[in-house]
């Protein structure tokens, strides 16, 4: 049908390679399973570059369960090349194996965390993910890892709170924390259209000079 | 029936230690003599340079019918299995409905013998429908052809069935070949958990799903004497257990897979299928206890896993495509590349994995090349370096990750029964 370009959400690991590996179109990673969302990484990055400049030496922490997000894996991409250092912080079952070797420290206390961070990264509880007990109950995992008003206001003053869309509120961030003035989660949605704009307008140009190319093209992920 | 004379080929028999460069003559099926030939033959073949050794047996075969004819046939996989030089093949129950009946054993040695290939054993099911309920009728499939039991892929969860299956088979002193995994902790599972599964955010299948299984059944064979027989050992510490049990004489022998061999979990980092298998692959520690495993005795038998499928079932997402690759066409070469051209295996001690060794757990008479002996004979040719081709494969399956690598050695001939069912262009 001549489809040049596709945005691709899948449950299922490497599903958008796959298809960029037998499609002419070109394929936007819009999320694959529990491996990576590039475009959620570069928005997150896009705010917390609006709210702190250089990212080099500032210390951010994701907090949640990291072992099913996609999000955490592409902010661990995104914030380490940039210089940041890398908390990732949740429940030692939402912890997957040899994490630090990405490069990040892992804790398991988000009360010793937060005195710490420039940039807070609140990924949701993925209930749609959650196989077996992973913890005990919602009201436990809100008690543990949180964000609300007593923690906040032991972290730093100018502390960044971020949330990739959609929230649980009451579960990873309490309304007020959500709505206060530490929180930037309205900015992520804008600079997320922004991203996608900038991502869609350079996949497509990229795909056109490839196919007016008469070289073939070495893809070196195949 | 026409004699056969094997000219000039390293005769190995790992049974009897020959190993030397000579002739073997076939009469009516049988060797009639070893040793320098003066007499003429019907048909004679020139073995220089070349290893002929007793039929290669496979004892671990997923052939799909009846039920997934698409995916491989009796005949399909028996032309495969002679293609890669093997004269027996012992074939797995899963297949729909399973071999947990006289009925199915029956059907799949007659299709066997329809085929006309190579020889079929049939492996019945341990439980009914390989639920891990209730035994099968083990006595019933014994007198259909079983020479073991099985229920394949899917683990013994339960204790209690399986320290009553060994009692039970023990009985008719037959060995139960396990896939040791314990169920739970690999649900939804993709690849080994490690570095690379958190990279790339996989559902995990930890060792420790193997090593706890492991242990389960060595301490249960211990407790009832029972046969046992571990399939596809992926892990370090699995194979140590192993080690340790037959010190203090426990009845288990083991197998691996050539595959198991040259991967690892990084491979698929790819996330091609071809890479996507059950025992998933591990680590580079692994593999080197799994090589020290077959040096030392400890790993009896290589075995395919041969795991055909059709094009449209492995043309699919990662967590879609069932998990497995095909083995009879590339077992050989790949053992050679790995073991021998490495100096990690003689081929005496190479051939006993697929010769007598596995003839020993199936209480078969042949994996014996010598005389008065039925001649099931495979001449291989270690020479020349091919391309492995899946297109060119008999089997129906095709999904390798051997694709386009270069091995070691074709399969020059195969002999049942004293007739030559195969020969190589």
């Amino acid at each position: 049908m001549g489809v040049s370009l596709m945005v691709v959400r899948h449950k299922t690991p490497g599903a958008p390679l796959f298809l960029s590996q037998r499609l002419d179109s070109a394929v936007l990673n819009a999320g694959d399973g529990t491996h990576e969302h590039p475009t959620q990484g570069l928005l997150d990055l896009m705010t917390m570059r609006e709210q702190c400049g250089d990212l080099s030496g500032k210390t951010v922490a994701l907090v949640g369960d990291i072992r099913h997000s996609r999000v955490a894996r592409s902010n661990i991409w995104g914030l380490t090349k940039l210089g940041a250092h890398v908390i990732v912080c949740g429940p030692a079952t939402l912890i997957p194996p040899r994490i630090e070797e990405l490069g990040v420290e892992v804790s398991c206390s988000l009360d010793e965390v937060i005195p710490r961070v420039d940039c807070v990264n609140l990924l949701r509880i993925q209930f749609e993910r959650q196989r077996g007990a992973f913890f005990p109950s919602i009201h436990e995992y809100a008690h543990l890892f949180g964000m609300n008003a007593s923690r906040l206001s032991r972290a730093r003053e100018d502390v960044v709170i971020l949330a990739p869309g959609p929230i649980n509120r009451g579960v990873e961030i309490t309304p007020f924390v959500a709505d206060g003035n530490h929180s930037v989660i309205l900015d992520q949605v804008s600079n997320g259209l922004a991203v996608r704009m900038a991502a869609l307008y350079l996949l497509h140009r990229r795909q056109q000079e490839l196919s007016s190319s008469p070289a073939p093209v070495d893809m070196k992920l195949i | 029936m026409k004699s056969i004379l094997i000219k000039n080929g390293r005769v190995i028999d790992p049974a009897s230690g020959r190993d030397e460069v000579t002739s073997v003559l076939i009469r009516d099926g049988f060797v009639a003599t070893i040793g320098s030939v003066d007499t003429q033959a019907d048909v004679e073949i020139d073995a220089s340079e070349m290893i002929v050794a007793p039929g290669l047996i496979d004892m671990r075969v997923s052939l799909r019918e009846p039920g997934n004819e698409e995916d491989e046939t009796i005949e399909s996989g028996t032309s495969a299995a002679l293609a890669g030089g093997f004269s027996t093949i012992a074939c797995m129950p899963d297949t729909e409905p399973p071999v947990d009946t006289r009925a199915a054993a029956e059907f799949v040695i007659l299709q066997a013998d329809r085929a006309g290939n190579c020889r079929v054993v049939p492996i019945g099911a341990v439980t009914k429908q390989l639920a891990g309920q209730e035994l099968a009728e083990i006595g019933q499939l014994v007198d259909g052809g079983a020479r073991a039991f099985s229920d394949a892929k899917q683990p013994i969860a339960s204790a209690e069935v399986m320290r009553r299956a060994l009692e039970y088979t023990a009985m008719m002193k037959r060995p139960i070949l396990h896939h040791p995994q314990v169920p739970e902790l690999v649900a939804g599972g993709l690849m080994h958990e490690g570095y690379y599964s958190t990279l790339m955010g996989m559902p995990p299948m930890p060792a420790a799903a193997e090593t706890i299984m492991i242990h389960r059944d060595l301490t249960l064979a211990e407790m009832t004497s029972g046969r046992l027989h571990l399939m596809g050992i992926s892990t370090g510490e699995g194979v140590e257990q192993i080690r340790r049990a037959r010190e203090r004489g426990v009845q288990v022998t083991a197998d691996v897979t050539p595959h198991h061999l040259f991967f690892r979990d990084e491979h698929l980092q790819t996330f091609h299928s071809k890479y996507k298998v059950n025992p998933p692959f591990r680590t580079e520690a692994d593999t080197e206890c799994l090589i020290e495993g077959l040096k030392d005795g400890t790993i009896d038998v290589i075995t395919s896993d041969h795991q055909p499928y059709a094009e449209e079932k492995i043309t699919c997402e990662l967590d879609q495509t069932p998990f497995g690759v095909v083995g009879l066409e590339t077992l050989v070469p790949a053992c050679i590349t790995r073991l021998i051209n490495t100096g990690i295996l003689s081929w005496p001690e190479l051939l006993a994995k697929l010769t007598v060794h596995p003839a020993r757990i199936l209480e078969l008479d042949s994996g014996v090349l010598d005389v008065d002996r039925v001649a099931d004979i495979t001449v291989i040719d270690p020479r020349p370096t091919v391309k492995i081709s899946p297109p060119s494969f008999r089997s129906k399956g095709r999904r390798t990750p051997f694709a386009d690598m270069e091995l070691s050695g074709k399969i020059a001939h195969v002999l049942v029964g004293g007739e030559v069912r195969y020969s190589g262009a």
